[in-house]
């Protein structure tokens, strides 16, 4: 099915281009501050962006997208505020948003409400940390319906089965996590390898994230990957500012070295 | 009810509750769980093996023991019953899930054991299945629970496991549990995570009760031997669930009543996922959930560490739902002061968590008919040595 993630990521490959996807959590540090870090990457060059749900309790993510999301919802941040960023990204930058949040926030806020907020918004696609495959039909079926899609996730465990099954199910683009491990834990071993066995059993553009910490690491993906996301070395950096303006040209700067250094690597893969 | 989105059949729902909502990273291992388990139980060495160890071990059976003194003092027409899960080895019920889960884990080659721990009774539980296995233990257990359960750290050390702190969000038992799946995210090769308690993601709270259900199989040809008949009700206290499940399982099919009691807290919050909470998904089960209108959860309170935890088995939630067992609660004043109670009129000082079934149990006597006279079990699921710095400074 053709969705507006779809077209976006085809584009982008069609093109030849390798999408530098930063992560962002919402209302963090603050909303304000929040929407000029959108800019920034608007500025540098990115396309996509996941902006994060803020949860209480995030199994998956390391300390530093803990720490931010923490501080999120300490600031008042809430999925109807994150929806509302998203749709001042798409309207007001041009940025094609995606929404990576805990499935209890989507339950509670009403998965059909939801919906069309992602749609009404101008949000490509969801991504659901703790929805695997045999839980997900329900919502991507519902999501789909909007016109948005929902992303899976792989993981370097998951078997030949289950990424056929993911290759069947999945539309936009697929999440390779590339280690087995939370956020910002560092690069698995052998991308390559596995971003061709999951190519065997998946004709979508392979987005990698998890733990690309700088440009390098950025690069060394990127020879094997459609995509690179890039979560907590965006939110280290935001910790690490001493003032909000420090915050953005730090986040700006660090994505406009990784968009060069990526669009120099040549790929043959894919 | 259960949004649309859900699915409502397949392994490991309760009713619509249960399920697997966790990371990719984890499925095809929960699923090889799975397998193990199911193969484990087709296998009677697995069941013969299990057995020695519970016996010979852990000292099973525990006794049934009739509190007369509680009995006269509470309802004299009344036949209380005790189910004493603060005899095993360990000094809680934990033992009998951590027994068999170390069996399993081993079955299927693991070499590293990873727990979480709010009491500290399940961490010591896998602590000591680890030492007697020889395998790797690391257990997190949340700064606030290191501090008030300090005996159960020194013992977790003593028997040879890393007892890790965590600081963050409310610094107990559901933090501890976050982190314990993330190391298990991190090294899900060689590590086993044994959960504590009836939670989870599928398989977890169905292994979890079946390696429990012992407690209420006992108890039931114990309360036939001995009164010739099924008790009135069974009450049991409800951190995750695991030893109210386990003794309620062997009653489900009969008329008696099943009561579960959640701690009430006090001004400081509440730990009532059943109670006062609403259905959502947390550690990888859909169940009830104390959370706000956004969907965060809301920390849990308690004076008992163990049922200091905002979710519940998803096996209660159908209970509760389906209208077979009833979910009551208890605050931490009527635990502290049942605890002191019991220690004194029998000579058994029981954990803070399993003090809230206790007061329940007086509670409910104090309401009825004084001339009925109802038999009751109550599931002393651990002993109290654990809480003494705490009740020390609440009893004058
Ligand atoms: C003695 C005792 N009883 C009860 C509990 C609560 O757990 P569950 O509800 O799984 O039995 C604990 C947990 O630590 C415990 O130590």
């Amino acid at each position: 099915m053709s969705t507006l993630l779809t077209r976006t990521v085809n584009g982008l490959r069609d093109a030849g281009r390798t999408a530098v996807v930063p992560f962002l959590t919402a209302g963090y540090p603050d909303l304000q501050t929040s929407r000029r870090l959108l800019a920034a990457a608007a500025a540098a060059g990115c396309r996509l962006v996941e902006i994060g749900v803020p949860f209480s309790d995030p199994v998956a993510d390391g300390p530093a997208i803990q720490l931010a999301s923490r501080r999120a919802l300490d600031a008042g941040m809430t999925l109807a505020g994150a929806v509302d960023l998203a749709g001042h990204a798409a309207r007001e930058l041009g940025l094609v948003p995606v929404l990576m949040g805990y499935l209890n926030p989507v339950l509670a806020y009403g998965p059909e409400r939801f919906g069309a907020a992602c749609a009404g918004a101008g949000v490509a696609g969801v991504i659901v940390p703790d929805l695997p495959l045999e839980e997900a039909a329900g919502l991507r079926a519902l999501l789909l319906e909007h016109g948005v899609s929902l992303v899976d996730l792989v993981a370097p465990t998951t078997g030949p089965g289950r990424l056929a099954a993911y290759g069947r199910a999945a539309t936009g683009f697929l999440y390779l996590v590339s280690t087995t491990g939370v956020t910002g834990a560092g690069v698995g071993q052998d991308i390559a390898g596995y971003a061709a066995r999951v190519r065997t059993h998946c004709a979508l553009p392979l987005y990698v994230g998890f733990g690309i910490g700088d440009a390098a690491s950025a690069v060394r993906v990127a020879a094997d990957a459609d995509g690179v996301i890039i979560g907590s070395a965006l939110q280290r950096l935001v910790a690490g500012a001493a003032t909000p303006d420090a915050a953005v040209a730090a986040v700006g700067g660090f994505l406009q070295e990784v968009t060069a250094a990526v669009a120099g690597v040549h790929r043959d893969s894919g | 009810m259960n949004p649309s989105i859900l699915r409502t059949d397949g392994p490991g729902r309760f009713g619509g509750y249960g399920g697997q909502f966790v990371p990719e990273t984890l499925v095809p291992c929960l699923q090889e769980l799975d397998e193990a388990r199911l193969a484990a139980a087709a296998d009677p060495s697995f069941a013969a093996e299990l057995a020695l160890l519970s016996a010979d071990y852990a000292g099973r059976p525990t006794p049934l023991y009739r509190a007369r003194r509680l009995e006269q003092a509470w309802a004299p027409r009344a036949r209380l019953y005790l189910k004493r899960e603060d005899l095993n080895h360990t000094g809680s019920h934990k033992i009998n899930n951590c027994l068999g889960q170390i069996l399993l884990a081993v079955r299927m080659g693991k070499t590293r054991i990873v727990a979480e721990t709010g009491a500290g009774q399940h961490g010591v539980a896998t602590a000591t299945v680890c030492a007697l296995a020889g395998l790797e233990c690391v257990v997190y257990m949340g700064q606030v629970d290191v501090a008030r359960q300090a005996p159960n750290v020194a013992r977790m050390r003593l028997l040879g496991a890393q007892v890790v702190t965590v600081t963050a969000g409310s610094a107990t038992l559901k933090d501890a549990t976050s982190e314990a799946i993330r190391d298990w995210v991190t090294n899900v090769k060689g590590t086993h995570y044994i959960i504590g308690s009836t939670v989870g993601p599928h398989p977890y709270p169905t292994l979890v009760r079946d390696f429990q259900a012992v407690i209420g199989r006992e108890a039931r040809a114990q309360i036939l031997a001995k009164e010739g008949r099924l008790p009135d009700r069974v009450i049991a206290c409800v951190g995750g669930g695991s030893n109210a499940l386990g003794i309620f399982s062997g009653f489900l099919d009969d008329p008696v009543g099943l009561f579960g009691v959640e701690a009430a807290g006090s001004g400081l919050g509440h730990s009532q996922a059943l109670g006062r909470g609403r259905p959502g998904v947390l550690h990888g089960s859909y169940s009830y959930l104390m959370q706000d209108d956004e969907g965060q959860v809301i920390p849990a309170h308690s004076v008992a560490a163990g049922l200091d935890y905002p979710g519940v088995g998803p096996e209660h939630s159908h209970l509760k739902d389906s209208a077979r067992a009833d979910y009551r609660g208890v605050d931490d004043a009527a635990a502290l002061a049942a605890c002191a109670e019991v220690s004194r009129l029998e000579g058994i000082i029981p954990a803070l968590e399993s003090s809230h079934a206790l007061a329940f149990c007086k509670e409910q006597l104090a309401k009825e008919d004084p001339h009925a006279a109802p038999l009751v079990i109550v599931n002393l699921s651990g002993r109290g040595d654990k809480d003494l710095a705490g009740l020390t400074e609440a009893t004058p």
